[in-house]
């Protein structure tokens, strides 16, 4: 409905793409991607000897192998890497089998706790890794490998998608979603935590009743943060607990679901200072493994 | 002789039926708008019309549906799935399965010869189940809702489409629609998967024939043609099937006429 007629899109996240300063390529021996085409997002990292180089953050569109295309482009611009200096590149994420110029695909579930183990260290037991058509509650160890994980991609109730249907709805822009639903003194009763389309009839009927955008924001993501909750908990959440993917950037849904868990997230990483995006686990463990892989095959 | 009304509030359209002595007289539909109340006393009033009556004339009014509490002028209510077992034995009297898929809930309801209820099956957790889905696909492939039926008739199989969920579908049709795939083929996968959520109710219930399908999706050819294919069985359809559940409380209501003299 709204993103036809509206003139604003505002579930349009901003995209970007980072050189980290310092770092060269060229004294690398190893030069690796992981390239993470997710339902909404593809995101693509450049790993220097298994030292994150360079990244970039962008839209699905609609053919995955095109995606993946401009987000390994985007991520090499103004570097001087061509295709042929990568020793080894791992495809992850829903349009995984697309990626043209991955040597191998491997689950974006692996990957997003490997990319966890590596940003946050071998702490890391719990990932909760919210995308734009799915949520996944996993368990890792110290390796950064999957003990056990949870996953709904049947329905939007929960995922970043669900999150854009409302921000299009309440015409609040989805960068700010997260600080206005959090400007309400009283945290009002959740809608329908099982279904979008209800939540969003529910949430027309509380605007009508004359509740504010602030307070119809802040039900609809106690709803996502429930849904969310319940999965961590059916996988069992032991502590270090981390969010990634793209709702790791909602301090809304983070508030709410430390707040239903009683568990704190550990900190995000400064992305200037470390070139860590929680938003690219998932390709930095890609990344990763392709090291790991190259450096196995040059072994035989 | 008993004169009786049923009214059936859903979520999206109220349904009146006046009956006299189990014949049905007048039935009426109106959207519910911003005030339901009204919208009902406006299609309870149109009714009465039809059938050439006034309030008085009504022995006993039973509401039914979602919004059961916003009749004011009912006698009493029913649950749905008593009014679906009633309608359905009302309309074929081999029914023992009745399938009701409103706007936004579908339901399973076995019932016995005489239209009692035995056990039943809901979802209204999920949009993927019910007729709110059929709207929203014809809404993102540009095609009136009712050529969804006929177009999903046209195809031989089923997009690749995630169907489990009206959100991603909506999201899917855009890069679909991009990737020139038949609107035909699209339709079918919307049908097919809703045939399919709604025979799992079937499922959990057992298989007992005949079978009856009501409620507004029952008009749809689409989902009629999607869910005989997947419950591999002939499906029975009253000519209204929109106004079973009315008609059943339209039923009910005249049993409780009659106790009350």
């Amino acid at each position: 409905m709204g993103n036809t007629e509206g003139k604003t899109e505002y579930w349009r996240w901003l995209e970007y793409h980072s050189v980290m300063p310092g770092r060269d390529w060229k004294n690398a021996e190893i030069i690796t991607a992981g390239v993470d085409v997710g339902s909404v997002g593809s995101k693509a990292v450049v790993m220097a000897d298994g030292e994150v180089y360079s990244w970039s953050v962008m839209r699905t569109g609609s053919n995955s192998s095109d995606s993946a295309k401009k987000a390994l482009g985007w991520a090499m611009e103004d570097t001087g890497l061509t295709l042929k200096d990568f020793n080894y590149v791992v495809g992850t994420g829903y349009g995984r089998v697309n990626v043209p110029m991955a040597n191998r695909a491997i689950t974006e579930i692996a990957c997003h706790a490997k990319g966890a183990n590596y940003i946050w260290g071998p702490t890391v037991r719990t990932v909760l890794d919210v995308g734009g058509q799915d949520v996944k509650a996993i368990r890792c160890d110290e390796t950064g490998k999957v003990v056990s994980f949870l996953m709904n991609d049947k329905c939007a109730a929960g995922t970043g998608r669900g999150m854009e249907v409302i921000a299009d709805l309440l015409k609040i822009p989805i960068e700010d979603v997260g600080k206005v639903s959090l400007s309400v003194t009283e945290e009002p009763n959740p809608v329908s935590s099982t279904c979008v389309v209800f939540a969003k009839t529910e949430a027309v009927g509380l605007l009508r009743k004359g509740w504010s955008k602030e307070k119809v924001l802040a039900a609809y993501m106690r709803a996502m943060a429930i849904r969310m909750s319940e999965l961590i908990e059916k996988v069992g959440c032991e502590r270090d607990f981390v969010i990634t993917g793209g709702q790791s950037k909602n301090i809304g849904i983070v508030h709410r679901v430390e707040n239903i868990l009683g568990v704190k997230r550990l900190p995000v990483p400064n992305l200037e200072q470390t070139g860590l995006d929680p938003i690219a686990a998932g390709a930095i463990g890609a990344a990763l493994y392709a090291k790991a892989l190259h450096e196995k095959s040059r072994k035989r | 002789m008993t004169i009786s009304a049923g009214v059936d509030m859903g979520t999206q359209r109220v349904k009146v039926v006046i009956m006299k002595d189990k014949q049905i007289l007048s039935q009426t539909q109106n959207f519910l708008g911003f005030e339901p109340t009204k919208a009902a006393e406006q299609a309870f009033e149109e009714a009465l019309q039809k059938a050439k009556l006034s309030r008085e004339d009504i022995q006993h009014v039973t509401a039914t549906g979602a919004g059961v509490n916003m009749v004011p002028f009912a006698d009493s209510t029913v649950s749905m799935m008593g009014a679906d077992a009633r309608a359905g034995a009302y309309f074929f009297s081999s029914a023992r399965t009745v399938i009701d898929v409103g706007a936004e809930e579908a339901r399973a309801v076995n019932c016995n010869e005489k239209g009692v209820m035995r056990d039943f099956v809901v979802n209204a957790r999920c949009a993927a189940g019910a007729g709110t889905f059929i709207e929203a696909m014809a809404r993102a492939l540009e095609v009136e809702l009712e050529d969804m039926g006929s177009l999903s008739l046209k195809a031989e199989r089923a997009s690749p489409i995630n169907a489990s969920c009206v959100i991603f579908a909506e999201s899917d049709v855009v890069s679909l629609i991009h990737r020139e795939e038949p609107k035909t083929e699209i339709a079918r996968a919307i049908f097919d998967a809703m045939a399919e959520r709604v025979s799992s109710m079937v499922y959990r219930l057992g298989i007992n024939p005949d079978i009856v399908l009501v409620g507004g999706v029952a008009k749809d050819v689409g989902f009629v043609a999607s869910l005989k294919r997947r419950l591999g069985t002939e499906i029975l359809i009253p000519e209204e099937p929109m106004f079973a559940g009315a008609v059943g409380a339209a039923l009910i209501a005249a049993k409780r006429a009659g106790r009350r003299q």
